[in-house]
């Protein structure tokens, strides 16, 4: 058991640990900032917190001095500098590293971070050392899940001023605790000619949800308790619910402003029992007014607590969402079975169910895969720091600007995609982005920028890495193409066919060219990467203006609007993302075009490849053939089939080791009557054909 | 090879190809289908068969005939797909192998079983576990684990997978 707890600490911890470095990070931007400030000091000590009831003793020590520095910080006793910040990061790697169990006990660096954050706190309270903390961990935690409310009734001593107390700075550090609603109790107030300006009059009711505890609000009256009249009760302790706290005469009977036999007189009169009250002259304005306020309040913490309560996230293993989505999957082959029978049966009664069941899986399988989505963001904060880090070691000056961090995306694509973007990074700073002087020297401001941006366009989802460093180098990419015989040095080639090539996977080990250029290394990873996600990359670049690599990716790889096509008695599914038109293809074209695998479409040429031939599929194909045109990075490309039946819901099924590299095919799929489709993998193919056209 | 691995009674499920009855460990028999439909992926071997739905998951297929030399097979009412669990590269997965008929399932003692004899079958001995005696005639007990290893698999993707298209004789 102890072990599932120690568990479930560390993935908190995780989480507060970036949580941490995020902040630190927006820190460094914006050291005046006290909500950062907060937010740092909090997760260290939650971090130090729960760890203590874990047992967690190395990381309590060691986090007890980071947390003991901020909170000085927090006190403006201590500044935020780099080197705090710093340092911080620093130690947060390290109780990462405790955490994993990886740090041996008191390593040096260790010791040497501890005794760094030391030197950081000023001299007096360095003999306090780390001695028990002031507010113990366990308790705080507990009291964290529980807010109780509380109902302070203060009424100061008539003399209060003559102490030097003012006992509106004491209400406004009780607003600091939390949730807080107060009452001014004027009616000692006498009349203006018997006033004695010296003299307080007014007290207070004040209701107060704070999961600080009592011991916080009695230090607030810690000077004023002695004299003034203060009265604590907890009236709500976060255990009820929104609609059953007490009604108005309830809550006058409990201050014992109202006895209970005449609350049953008014109860009987009628429910306005406030109004009555009052003109009866019973209970005066302002403790009705006091009244009502607490049950305002009360009602309206309670609310916010079920509020919250409903909107808390579950934490679900990814394994079981996963198997959801596959049963999902299954259900909606089912379903296209079931449409298909009540369609041949004729049936009515069928029909209409399977019409609602047909709605049903819909709406199941959005809401599944959208469980799986995940904003990018999550992704996004990691590479702060990673551009902090990569660009002080490399002596650049950059900055991080990211957009659409709230893009969703699946999962499993954005798992994938976290390698392939460190790489792209990396690259841009390291070979993107000049030293500051060469930036200078060019007229450019002297931090570079990166932007990394994250939308949304229909089925994809569009990010792109840009740099506004040097760009890349046509003539030495173009040299370098040439001389590995991809290219005639007369060749005319655009931009982007160029660029390509450094996605090439002979290109990245071309070590001068690295060195001069940028980029290149380990390309070929990225490009096979994304590919694998069924997406495409693109790079676009000006000499001295930047780069940008733009990546397109299917939102999700579980389900894919696919074009259901049939070759002979075998059906296949494009991806209908990369599909941009479907054409006839006679026997007159092919024999107008003299054996080249070329259609013309409006006027535009159309290289295409003839799937029957290409996956030896025997027997004769139809007179009219269809050619299903692809676009992929910008090229058109056409796949010859026997005929097109339609769009269809494809749920992707893998196809498993053993057919683990099967050329042009990326997976498969079940139709309605329980056939198996192929998932054609168009990029595939159409490099396929090309290679085999160059050794032809 | 030996037969050292064979310690105990074990039970297994018998099939044909051909003439020649074949012997299979029954722990690695998940089921055993009717023959149905095949759905060819392209451009692989010509023994790996296809693809075939079974209950919703996508099974692949391997032609037993083919892969241990014989003719393709031409289904018949008798042909059966028997579902085998194997393990690749230490992963479990599972695999169709189309067989001409499934005879019967049948226990085995140790000492009915001798080692694969070196030369005189048509199998590579490294796929046979031992040979089994039954009443007259002879079992040939595979090592299904060896006949899938990846190596087998993976000489097969390389023809597969080949970017020249037209590379494979149908």
């Amino acid at each position: 058991m102890k072990d599932k707890h120690r568990e479930a600490y560390r993935e908190e911890a995780y989480e507060l640990l970036a949580e941490l470095e995020e902040s630190l990070l927006a820190l460094e931007q914006d050291p005046e900032d006290e909500e950062l400030i907060g937010r740092v000091f909090r997760a260290l000590h939650t971090i130090k917190g729960s760890g203590a009831m874990f047992g967690f003793e190395d990381i309590v020590a060691f986090t007890h001095e980071v947390e003991t520095v901020f909170d000085q910080v927090r006190n403006g006793q201590v500044p935020v500098t780099k080197a705090l910040v710093d340092l911080s990061l620093a130690a947060r790697d390290e109780i990462r590293a405790m955490l994993d169990g990886g740090a041996p006990e008191d390593s040096l660096k260790k010791q040497e971070i501890m005794a760094a954050f030391r030197g950081l706190i000023p001299e007096a309270e360095m003999t306090a050392g780390p001695g028990p903390d002031p507010s113990p961990a366990g308790e705080e935690t507990l009291g964290a899940g529980t807010p109780v409310t509380y109902r302070i009734r203060f009424r100061p001593a008539a003399d209060i001023f003559l102490t030097g107390t003012n006992p509106l700075s004491l209400l406004h550090e009780l607003r600091q605790l939390g949730e807080f609603n107060v009452v001014a109790q004027t009616e000692a107030i006498p009349f203006l000619t018997d006033i004695n300006p010296e003299h307080c009059y007014t007290a207070w009711d004040i209701f107060l949800t704070t999961s600080r505890g009592l011991d916080a609000i009695a230090d607030v009256f810690i000077f004023v308790a002695d004299d003034s009249g203060l009265d604590i009760q907890v009236i709500d302790d976060g255990s009820g619910s929104a609609e059953d706290y007490k009604k108005l005469g309830e809550i006058l009977v409990a201050r014992g402003d109202l006895d209970e036999s005449s609350l049953k007189r008014y109860l009987a009169q009628g429910p306005l029992i406030g109004e009555a009250l009052l003109q009866e002259g019973l209970v005066s304005c302002d403790k009705v007014q006091s009244a009502l306020v607490e049950q305002r309040h009360v009602r309206t913490v309670q609310r916010k607590k079920q509020e919250a309560e409903g909107a808390a996230s579950l934490r679900v293993p990814a394994a079981k969402l996963d198997k959801l989505v596959d049963l999902v999957g299954e259900l909606v082959t089912v379903q296209a079975r079931l449409s298909q029978t009540a369609i041949d049966c004729n049936d009515p009664h069928l029909t209409s169910i399977a019409e609602e069941v047909e709605r049903l899986t819909c709406d199941l399988r959005d809401n599944a895969l959208n469980m799986r989505m995940l904003p990018i963001g999550t992704i996004f904060s990691k590479f702060q720091r990673l551009v902090r880090d990569l660009s002080a070691e490399l002596g650049r000056k950059v900055d991080l600007i990211t957009e659409g961090a709230e893009t969703e995306l699946d999962k499993t694509v954005l798992e994938r995609l976290n390698d392939p973007l460190v790489h792209l990074l990396r690259n841009s700073i390291d070979h993107g982005i000049e030293p500051p002087e060469v930036r200078l020297q060019a007229g450019k401001p002297g931090h570079g920028k990166i932007r990394l941006t994250a939308r949304h366009a229909g089925a994809q989802v569009i990010i792109q890495v840009q740099d506004d460093g040097g760009g890349l180098d046509h003539e030495t990419i173009k040299a370098k193409a040439v001389q590995m015989g991809w290219l005639t040095p007369e060749t005319e080639i655009s931009d982007k066919e160029l660029f390509n090539f450094i996605m090439s996977p002979g290109f990245s080990t071309a070590k001068e060219i690295t060195s001069v250029s940028g980029r290149g290394v380990g390309m070929d990873v990225v490009k096979k990467a994304i590919e694998a996600l069924q997406g495409s990359i693109e790079i676009d670049s000006q000499p001295g203006v930047g780069t940008a690599i733009t990546i397109k990716l299917p939102l999700t790889l579980a389900i894919i609007e696919g074009l259901l096509v049939t070759i002979d008695h075998d059906f296949f599914v494009v991806p209908l993302s990369v599909v941009t038109e479907c054409v006839e293809l006679t026997r007159e074209d092919v024999a107008r075009a003299h054996g080249h695998k070329i259609a013309k479409v409006r006027d535009e040429i159309v290289p295409y490849v003839h799937l029957r031939e290409r996956f030896d599929i025997e027997g004769r194909p139809p007179a009219i053939e269809q050619i299903v045109i692809t676009e992929m990075n910008g090229n058109k490309v056409g796949l010859v089939v026997d005929q097109v039946i339609g769009e269809q819901q494809t749920v992707i099924k893998s196809l498993g080791r053993v057919y683990r590299s099967a050329a042009g095919i990326s997976g498969a799929t079940l139709l309605g009557d329980g056939t198996v489709a192929l998932i054609l993998d168009a990029l595939q193919l159409v490099q396929g054909q090309q290679a085999g056209e160059l050794i032809n | 090879m030996s037969v050292a691995s064979i310690t105990e009674t074990g039970q297994y499920l018998t099939f044909k190809l051909d003439e020649e009855v074949f012997a299979l460990d029954i722990s690695k028999v998940r089921e055993v289908l009717d023959f149905t439909k095949v759905t060819k992926v392209p451009q692989t071997p010509e023994f790996m068969l296809g693809v075939i739905n079974l209950r919703g998951s996508v099974m692949p297929v391997v032609d037993m005939r083919l892969k241990f030399g014989l003719s393709k097979t031409e289904p018949t009412v008798n042909t059966c797909i028997i579902i085998v669990e194997i393990e690749l590269d230490g992963e479990i997965t599972m695999l169709g192998a189309l067989v001409d008929s499934v005879q019967e399932v049948m226990e085995l003692d140790p000492d009915q079983i001798e080692p694969p004899p070196r030369i005189g079958t048509r199998l590579n001995t490294k796929f046979i576990k031992g040979m089994g005696k039954h009443g007259e005639g002879f079992l040939i007990i595979i090592d299904i684990d060896k006949v899938f290893s990846m190596d087998e698999l993976a000489m097969a993707q390389e023809i597969g997978g080949e970017q020249l298209p037209l590379a494979e004789t149908g």
